[in-house]
Formats: C-alpha cells, sequence, structure tokens
C-alpha cells in the first residue's frame, strides 16, 4: 500500500494529531505514505465561498503536482474538507472538459497539468476498504472491551459523493471500532452537520448543532471523528454548551486513527493524545 | 418587487449575477425537501425552499437581504436528497460568491472570514491559522468576537497547535494561479 499524502493546512496546526496519528497509524500496518512535494492549501470552504474558479484551481495545483511524481498512486487525503474539494476538482475536470482546458491553463505558468484521472481516497475510505478490521485484529495489542464508541462521520466524505458509505445511514466505522474490541454506541447523529464554519461567523447556530450531537453521544466513552473541523467544533466550545444546557455534555473526541493506534500498540504519544483538548479523566482512567 | 431590477437585467442580462444561479436551480418543483433536510433551517430567515423561489423570480434584492444563504454550512443533505437532483450546495456558494464580490455589508462577518483566509493563502501558500483570524477579527472591527474565542486561542497556544510568531515571509506559490484568476474573472 503506498499513496500520494495530503496532509492539508489543520493537520500542520490544530490537527496536529490527525497527522502524526494517520502517519503512525498506516506506518505500523505497512503502508507507505508519500506527501506531495511543496502542497498548498485546497481552499477550504473559503475559497468557493469567493470564488468559484478559485475553489478548483487550488486544488488542482495539488492534484497536478501529485500527477507529475507518480500517475499509478492514489491521493490519501485525512481532512473531509480537503478530501471533497480534490475529489470535486477531479471529479468536474474529467465530466466538463472546458473546466479542465482553463484549469491547466491557470495551472501551465507552473508547467503543471491535469493530465487525466487521479484517485482521490479519503483516509476513512483507505481504513474501511484498503487495510479492513482484519488488518486492524492482527495488529491489536489490546482490546476496548470496556468501551462504549459514537461514530461520528460528518458530511463532507460521505456527501455529496457517494463514493464508501451510505450517506444516510453512514456505517464504515462500526466494524473497524468493533475491531478494536468496543462497542458502536448507538445514535442516528454519525453523518449530521456539526455547523462547520459556522462556529466562527455564527456561534449560536454551531453551538445549537453541536449541543444536539453531544447530548446524542451520552452514554458513550468517547466519539471518533475524521475530519478537523468537525473534532474542533466537537472538542472545543463543551463548557460554554454545558453551562447554557445545565448539563455536564463534556465527552472524550479522538481522531479514528488516534483510537485504531492506540488498540494496534502505538503510544499516547505516538498518536498525539496529549493534544485532544477534550480527553475525559474517566477515558483516561479506562485505557490506562 | 422585483420589477425595477427586472428591467435593469432584461437590459443588460450579461451583468445579471443571478441568471447561473437560475439556471441552476431552473427546474425546482418547490417540495421543500431541501428545508426540511437543511440543519441550519431553524435559524434562516426565508427557507431554502422560499429561496429558490426568490432566485427563480429574480427577486435580487429580498434575496440579498436575507442571510439565509451565508447560514449554509455546505453539509450537502438538500443536494443528495432533491427530488430533481439540483444542485443546490453549489447554489447555495454561487450566493456567498456574489455577496462576497459586491461587498454587500449584510454579509460583512462571513465574506470578511473567508476573504482573510484566502488572504493568507495568498501570502504563504498554506492558511496560517493564527495570522487569519487575527486578521479577521481586525476586519470585522467587533471586540465581542474575539473575546469569544480567547480561551479556546489560549488552549491552542499551550497545546503548541497555533503559534504568536508571524510566519516567515518567503516565496508565494500561489501568485501566478492568483493573478490568473483575477484576469480570467475581469474578463468574465
Amino acid at each position: 500500500m503506498k499513496y500520494h499524502y495530503y496532509p492539508g493546512c489543520s493537520l500542520e496546526g490544530t490537527a496536529l494529531e490527525y497527522n502524526r496519528s494517520t502517519r503512525a497509524l498506516m506506518g505500523s500496518v505497512g503502508a507507505e505514505l508519500l506527501e506531495i512535494k511543496d502542497w498548498t492549501c485546497c481552499g477550504a470552504s473559503a475559497a468557493d465561498s469567493t470564488s468559484h474558479l478559485l475553489s478548483l484551481a487550488l486544488p488542482a495545483r495539488n492534484i497536478a503536482i501529485a500527477q507529475k511524481t507518480d500517475a499509478g498512486l492514489d491521493i490519501l487525503v485525512p481532512c473531509s474538507a480537503c478530501y471533497l474539494n480534490l475529489k470535486k476538482t477531479t471529479e468536474k475536470s474529467r465530466s466538463n472538459s472546458e473546466t479542465l482546458v482553463q484549469l491547466n491553463s491557470i495551472l501551465a505558468e507552473d508547467q503543471l497539468q491535469i493530465s487525466g484521472p487521479m484517485n482521490v481516497r479519503h483516509l476513512l475510505d483507505v481504513l474501511v476498504n484498503d487495510m479492513g478490521p482484519q488488518t486492524i485484529r492482527n495488529h491489536l495489542t489490546r482490546t476496548f472491551s470496556g468501551l462504549r464508541i459514537a461514530p461520528y462521520y460528518g458530511c463532507q466524505c460521505l456527501r455529496p459523493y457517494v463514493v464508501f458509505d451510505d450517506p444516510e445511514v453512514p456505517r464504515s466505522m462500526n466494524p473497524l471500532i468493533e475491531a478494536a474490541g468496543a462497542v458502536v454506541h448507538p445514535w442516528s447523529m454519525g453523518g449530521k452537520c456539526c455547523g462547520a464554519s459556522q462556529m466562527n461567523t455564527k456561534m449560536d447556530v454551531g453551538l445549537t448543532l453541536v449541543a444536539g450531537i453531544l447530548k446524542a453521544a451520552q452514554g458513550a466513552d468517547a466519539i471518533v471523528t475524521v475530519c478537523p473541523m468537525c473534532q474542533m467544533n466537537l472538542e472545543a466550545y463543551q463548557q460554554k454548551i454545558s453551562r447554557r444546557h445545565h448539563e455536564d455534555l463534556s465527552m472524550t473526541i479522538l481522531y479514528l486513527p488516534q483510537f485504531l493506534g492506540l488498540a494496534c500498540g502505538l503510544s499516547e504519544q505516538q498518536v498525539g493524545l496529549d493534544l485532544n483538548l477534550s480527553v475525559t479523566d474517566d477515558f483516561r482512567k479506562k485505557i490506562s | 418587487m422585483a420589477s425595477d431590477l427586472a428591467k435593469t437585467d432584461q437590459a443588460n442580462p450579461a451583468s445579471d449575477p443571478l441568471a447561473p444561479i437560475q439556471e441552476m436551480v431552473q427546474s425546482c418543483i418547490q417540495c421543500g425537501t431541501c428545508s426540511a433536510s437543511c440543519p441550519n433551517e431553524f435559524a434562516m430567515d426565508h427557507t431554502p425552499r422560499h429561496l429558490w423561489r426568490m432566485v427563480l423570480t429574480g427577486q435580487k434584492a429580498e434575496i440579498f437581504r436575507s442571510q439565509t444563504f451565508a447560514m449554509c454550512s455546505t453539509c450537502y443533505y438538500c443536494t443528495l436528497r432533491c427530488p430533481r437532483g439540483l444542485p443546490l450546495t453549489e447554489a447555495m456558494s454561487a450566493l456567498k460568491q456574489v455577496a462576497a464580490r459586491e461587498n454587500n455589508p449584510r454579509y460583512r462577518q462571513s465574506t470578511q472570514f473567508y476573504k482573510k483566509f484566502i488572504h493568507s493563502v495568498r501570502r504563504h501558500g498554506r492558511v496560517n491559522e493564527m495570522e487569519f483570524m487575527t486578521l479577521y477579527f481586525a476586519a470585522i472591527k467587533n471586540p465581542a468576537v474575539p473575546l469569544r474565542f480567547v480561551p479556546l486561542g489560549i488552549k491552542l497556544m499551550v497545546k503548541g497547535k497555533v503559534s504568536m510568531s508571524p510566519p516567515i515571509r518567503g516565496k508565494r506559490p500561489l501568485e501566478s494561479i492568483f493573478r490568473r484568476i483575477e484576469a480570467l474573472e475581469k474578463r468574465s
């Protein structure tokens, strides 16, 4: 297993532990990650809110560099927003030749071009379909049999491109969580929206959406996520939300590769557990 | 209603920013699946269904008084479920793009958020989260907003996830791409 690796800006900043745990987990199962050379921002949700063309050109540059390096490898993306932007660009340049010509004219000055289809894959897709629960079981060094885990998918790895899971009732994480010996928390919030950048521009709306998710997760020991934006929204405002709702809604929020990494014998330090903003004492006790 | 606008638009259809968006939602049957699927509908002044009706009837002034499209968090539920298969999330983004292009003061906060993000990306190739949030706070000139983020900012700094030191000025790897897009967008 070898992939182009597009970490994206968040994984160098607020989502350092997502980067660290993804690299550690993939490394421990023998997958090789080839970081896209001099990669640049995909535009996040900001480019598409200001210029449609920019929202395609920013991902296009990274896809073109990956293609130039090795056209045969899939591009692995852990961040759901980056994943969608890169995926959207490959889809639109495949389905619309005018778009492709326009993007290549923009890239030409940097001696880059998109010359054929490239496969963009979300980390969860790779964990489920390339690696699979059996690989987790083969690498298990401990079992999390006492834990109940709520899988949270968020939006953009599921929609609008339906690739590896049911976009209405996602369940691709279940076999991975069960492979680690834990129980899946039954809930219907897995594919619901966390509010995304609403938290920065319309905070009250964002807080309402996150409160609904945290409430539904009560009874679980942790929520696992596959997106830096979801992770931040779910972990960073728990005190504020608890005060508003007169109820302790604090909850451990982990990235999926952190959870799987711990099960596969990686240390807390190797998966960056000290970098998370909300790991409860109760959870630490249960995993120690 | 929209009669004045409609007249202006008829005189110069190429300048009508609603035209491409009308095309996107042309075959809307007003079923309301989008409204029922939207997680932010509770906070909107017009429902998404109503917004598409306003788009199709060319009510530009009312659309750009409404906060509905600015409330879209791009979850893609409406796009997934629309029985007509319309690109509704893209249409929401297209409305955000019009508001940003026209520097409409009603959307100042979200537009500044996106623009400062892009500004930081243009300078460094990657977004510098601290620089971008600082620029954003300065631009919206409302001290209450940054104060809400102080506790989080401190937590992130303690964890070494964001840095107070300004990013190193280096090459601008995206400059040619940005220039080329500006030129293309001016032409269209």
